[in-house]
């Protein structure tokens, strides 16, 4: 027997993957909820520790030669704590890139979450690169923020960098992917304001092609307005190239 | 000028105002970082000894970031109230301390003194103060701002309904939003943080929302929390925005790097009064902050985060918000590394917001790659409720699907307004006892008989 109630909206769950209608004993959780909602913490934090497989990303990509990357930060603890040195390309790494000229350079990252670059980033990186852009060949970078982007782009002659990283996982959600479009990155100099971004790229969020085709459309306007940022709005974005998306 | 403090053998020189703040903070992650913290405890201690006998004056002669070129010093220096400030005007940081805590310091004598203290003042007394002290003087503060609710009151603790989506799917929304009112929650106001900037989905939601309001009476503002030049585009295309979203922090630089000055906060503010949407003198805006933005933006000047975060309350005061809070775990382990970290800001962000006459919350909140848990939030929540916070978050099961973070739930509402015996807005229990959620003896406890399960049959968008 147990003094705890479901709520009788219980059915609205269905709308939602949120924890709603969780049911009550006096103002509290029940017990299994308290529980379940133990277990996904536990689950998310051992998700924020796991390590990439750059070489197994390479292998999967290998069509387009990628290269592999490290920040400066060594291993998961010192970039948890260190996101400068998250932001800073290794000097091995920076030597290993070879400089071209390029539209855009794609960049798959860990970030925090690398099962989320491992397993979602290559869909979207592939879809990205059948488009008609002059692309570097693509980067995998262990231990990045996404900042580090912006030397990668750098040192790769590219004009643009789309990073795709692992976001910070949520109890619901340990593998959710990031895309982050900078046109003319500048180390050091690039904010965030600079960046437009396309979040919730995931399994019951934004599904790869969904995500790709907003990724794409704000390509094609910063390539026309020379610019990412708060100066583009992806409303207009999605006008250019597919107004029916907007609502 | 420099600072000093000779302890035994040792003799502690801090060469300025900035270095002596940061030395005298409590240790945390993000100052570490930043290579600000003391070196060790007993330094700390040195320097706060140091700092107890800093006149107040002190601060309104040497700018920790430069007035010629950061327009939030301009700001601070340029509305300081001399008369405000006469009262404490020979006091030490020290005495300050002794003086909030004491008697005499009434909530009324408070109030007044506000527009008198500057940020860097508020974040020097707090670093002499105990996590009681920050409770016990923030608890005789009183900030009351109103909407449709009229939010902190002493004895009420509101709660932002957050029914965030990963898409901004409307029905999901819809029932999440259902589901907070059903726990009580939604006086603070309805505020969803869109996934993507788009100025035509916030319109979308902003028309939603509205529609739910207006059918059920519900007293409460709605926000979509876009960046401020999204939410300028909804206004012109003439949607329903009640308040005006941005996160803020404490320089100028900080601020370009959320895509902010202030000339574009107050074109947002003007215009959001131009709609006329609220009863006379309602306050308008929402602003979010949180210790280490300003770092993260590698715009911090070389001062400690908790000085920094204060400062950002001068750029929230400009505009006399309806609501203001910290976002206090969510910036991640790299600035609050632990729990007893996370515990200690959102207490020192709470009574600074106070002292400096903002209508203060908290989001009380922790990432999965910090060192924290529910057992944590659960011990700030209290905390910060007998701290007179005037509103918490309400995040379905505490599970933010969208931001991918921990806030507090619709039930961790109803705990610490129970444990503590604090009400909802008034505004918003009226309407709670008007559609049976809220009983008899003003428990939330909606029943299927009951009007509630209207908004259920009809409700649902």
């Amino acid at each position: 027997m147990t003094s705890a109630q479901e709520d009788f909206w219980a059915f609205l769950r269905a709308a939602t993957p949120a924890r709603i209608a969780l049911g009550r004993t006096g103002d509290s959780l029940p017990t299994r909820r308290v529980l379940d909602f133990q277990l996904a913490h536990e689950q998310a934090r051992d998700a924020v520790h796991a390590e990439l497989d750059a070489d197994a990303l390479g292998e999967e990509l290998s069509a387009w030669t990628p290269a592999i990357v490290h920040s400066e930060a060594a291993d998961r603890t010192s970039f948890l704590q260190r996101p400068d040195l998250g932001r800073a390309l290794s000097p091995h790494s920076a030597k290993a890139l070879i400089p071209g000229n390029y539209d855009v350079t794609i960049v798959i990252a860990d970030g925090l979450s690398a099962a989320a670059a491992q397993t979602l980033a290559p869909t979207v990186c592939r879809m990205l690169l059948a488009q008609d852009f002059v692309f570097a060949p693509p980067v995998v970078a262990v231990q990045a923020r996404v900042a580090l982007g912006d030397e990668i782009a750098v040192a790769q002659g590219a004009r643009m960098v789309v990073m795709l990283i692992g976001e910070r996982p949520g109890l619901s959600a340990c593998r959710s992917l990031g895309a982050y479009v900078t046109f003319d990155p500048r180390p050091g100099v690039t904010t965030d304001a600079g960046r437009n971004c396309v979040s919730n790229i995931r399994p019951g969020g934004l599904s790869a092609e969904e995500a790709s085709s907003r990724i794409l459309a704000i390509m094609r306007l910063a390539q026309t307005i020379k610019a990412t940022g708060t100066r583009l709005k992806e409303d207009a974005a999605l006008a250019l190239t597919a107004p029916q998306n907007i609502s | 000028m420099s600072y000093a403090c000779a302890l035994g053998a040792s003799n502690y020189v801090f060469p300025d105002l900035r270095t002596l703040l940061a030395r005298a903070s409590p240790d945390r992650a993000g100052d570490r970082l930043a290579g600000l913290a003391a070196r060790s405890g007993e330094e700390r201690v040195a320097a706060r000894i140091a700092l107890a006998d800093v006149e107040l004056v002190r601060f309104l002669g040497e700018t920790l970031v430069p007035y010629e070129t950061d327009e939030v010093t301009r700001l601070i220096l340029d509305s300081h109230d001399r008369a405000a400030f006469a009262p404490v005007a020979s006091m030490t940081v020290g005495d300050f301390r002794d003086f909030l805590l004491s008697d005499e310091a009434s909530g009324r004598f408070l109030a007044a003194l506000a527009p008198g203290i500057t940020p860097e003042m508020a974040a020097a007394v707090s670093k002499l103060m105990r996590n009681q002290d920050l409770i016990a003087a923030a608890r005789k503060i009183s900030v009351v701002s109103r909407f449709r609710t009229t939010i902190g009151l002493p004895g009420r603790l509101s709660a932002r309904l957050q029914p965030n989506h990963p898409s901004d799917d409307l029905t999901g929304i819809g029932a999440a939003i259902l589901d907070g009112l059903m726990y009580g929650c939604g006086d603070a106001c309805i505020g969803i943080n869109p996934a993507t900037d788009s100025a035509a989905r916030a319109l979308l939601l902003l028309e939603r929302i509205d529609d739910l309001r207006l059918r059920f009476d519900i007293p409460t503002q709605s926000c979509v929390l876009a960046h401020v030049t999204t939410t300028l585009q909804v206004i012109a295309r003439g949607g329903p925005v009640d308040l005006v979203f941005q996160s803020v922090a404490g320089s100028e630089a900080a601020n370009r790097a959320f895509g902010v000055d202030l000339a574009l906060l107050d074109e947002a503010h003007s215009a959001v009064r131009g709609l006329n949407r609220a009863p006379q003198g309602a306050n308008l805006m929402y602003f979010e902050t949180g210790q280490g933005a300003a770092l993260s933006a590698g715009a911090h000047h070389g001062v400690d985060q908790q000085t920094m975060e204060a400062r950002a309350y001068a750029v929230a005061r400009r505009y006399s918000p309806l609501l203001v809070n910290t976002v206090v775990g969510f910036i991640g382990p790299e600035y609050l590394y632990d729990g007893k970290e996370i515990i200690r800001a959102g207490l020192e962000d709470h009574f600074c917001g106070k002292l400096l006459g903002l209508p203060m919350g908290a989001d009380v909140c922790y990432t999965n790659h910090a060192r924290a848990d529910q057992d944590d939030m659960d011990n700030l929540l209290t905390l910060l409720g007998v701290a007179g916070c005037a509103y918490v978050m309400g995040v379905p099961g505490a599970d933010d699907i969208m931001l991918g973070y921990q806030s507090t739930s619709y039930h961790d509402a109803l705990y610490v307004r129970r444990a503590l015996g604090l009400r909802p807005a008034p505004e918003f229990e009226s309407w709670l006892k008007t559609y049976e959620i809220m009983d008899a003896r003003a428990r939330v406890r909606p029943k299927l008989t009951g009007r509630s399960a209207k908004l259920l049959g009809r409700g649902a968008s």
